[in-house]
């Protein structure tokens, strides 16, 4: 078959402009379609409770036995599946209590008041502004938060325990056996560990989405207080104002978010 | 040229052969017809009262899995729990609260075909069962 530069140039040109007219039929189709159905969104609870840095003050002078303190260890302890182990070595502690000398070793001297040295202080994870843990952590589990909460993200952990090792404070616990046979009441709206996972206070982050303040700090009876340290009308920052307030082991520089009035 | 094509103890190679095939292809002909069929999972009460699962059935049968990843995900790392799915409905991004609620029975509806898979998936080491609690 012969065919002219002439004809050969109309039927490029025709197949050209289907081409081109393909695309722009797709956009219309679709855009039809998507008026029925919008695209499935995921959001912010509407009563999430927000702030830009989470702090909590713990005022000492409201303790005065460990009476005053249990009913917040239980509470936190309950709600989180913390598992309770007789082997010390092999203990969980989401929040927990600790001599003056152990919290504050730095302030420690022979001298120190007969009620601080006899006291005990509630310690939990300090949830701190350049926390080691989070930057040591090699699979991202623990992170950093936009409100300043230090996370584990148990799905990620790999119990290589570098979190262990870099956090000043104690504040985190490995999973050396199955926790699930040590706890006596589990509570299914918050999952358990399993074995081989690090883990520790989470400033009840499941809570604060719905609106509820830390479970400790429910039940502490005005010991503890929680607010935003980023809001200077907030009352932690009022309190913080007003009081003469330490943190543990300021010299290291890693900011911790729980302060004490001692 | 003599022809060298000749195979020796020609009987006893073609019986070996034979026994050889039979030995081979055993586990197919045995199990034919008894493959184990696919379980049908069961969709308790509560679901089936709904209609309704998250997104279609048809995405949930075959992507339930990214979805609750990408839940897990956007849970606990960007803090964000509540799912709007596209017909406007809200759900609380949760394994033992909304999945388990609607999906009452684990071990009928989960269980059964991830067993028949030879899948398992760890959510159950942590996330609760209610009515596995003790």
């Amino acid at each position: 078959m012969k065919s002219s530069r002439r004809k050969f140039l109309k039927i490029a040109g025709v197949s050209a402009l289907g081409l081109g007219v393909r695309p722009v039929l797709d956009v219309l189709a679709s855009s039809a379609e998507h008026e029925a159905t919008s695209k499935p969104e995921i959001k912010k609870g509407k009563d999430a409770l927000t702030a830009k840095r989470w702090a909590m003050v713990v005022d000492t002078r409201k303790i005065e036995s460990q009476e005053d303190v249990k009913p917040m260890i239980e509470a936190c302890h309950k709600i989180h599946n913390v598992p309770d182990f007789e082997n010390k070595n092999h203990e969980i502690k989401w929040i927990w209590l600790e001599e003056f000398k152990h919290e504050f070793p730095t302030q420690e001297h022979e001298f120190v008041d007969e009620r601080l040295r006899e006291l005990p202080f509630l310690t939990l994870c300090n949830h701190c502004e350049n926390a080691a843990c989070v930057r040591v952590c090699p699979t991202k589990a623990t992170f950093k938060r936009e409100d300043g909460i230090v996370l584990m993200d148990f799905h990620r952990c790999i119990g290589c325990r570098f979190c262990m090792a870099a956090c000043p404070y104690g504040s985190r616990s490995f999973n050396f056996r199955d926790p699930r046979p040590f706890i006596k009441e589990q509570n299914p709206e918050f999952p358990t560990r399993s074995k081989g996972v690090v883990e520790k206070c989470n400033f009840c982050a499941e809570r604060l989405a719905v609106g509820k303040l830390p479970a400790c700090v429910e039940v502490s009876n005005g010991v503890l207080t929680f607010g935003d340290l980023d809001d200077p009308e907030s009352e932690v920052r009022e309190i913080l104002r007003t009081n003469y307030t330490i943190r543990r082991k300021p010299a290291l520089g890693a900011g911790p978010s729980i302060f004490y009035i001692v | 040229m003599t022809n060298n094509k000749k195979i020796y103890d020609k009987g006893m190679v073609i019986i070996g052969l034979c026994i050889f095939v039979v030995v081979i292809t055993f586990p197919f002909w045995f199990n034919l017809g008894n493959a184990a069929p696919a379980p049908e999972p069961k969709i308790a009460d509560k679901a089936k009262a709904a209609k309704e699962c998250v997104m279609p059935k048809a995405y949930m049968k075959v992507e339930h899995m990214q979805i609750l990843n990408e839940w897990r995900d956007t849970v606990v790392r960007d803090a964000k729990r509540i799912f709007v799915n596209s017909s406007g409905k809200e759900f609380n991004m949760s394994l033992t609260s909304t999945c388990l609620d609607c999906h009452t029975e684990k071990a009928e509806f989960c269980d059964k075909c991830h067993d028949y898979a030879s899948v398992s998936p760890y959510c159950w080491e942590c996330h609760i069962d209610p009515k596995e609690t003790k």
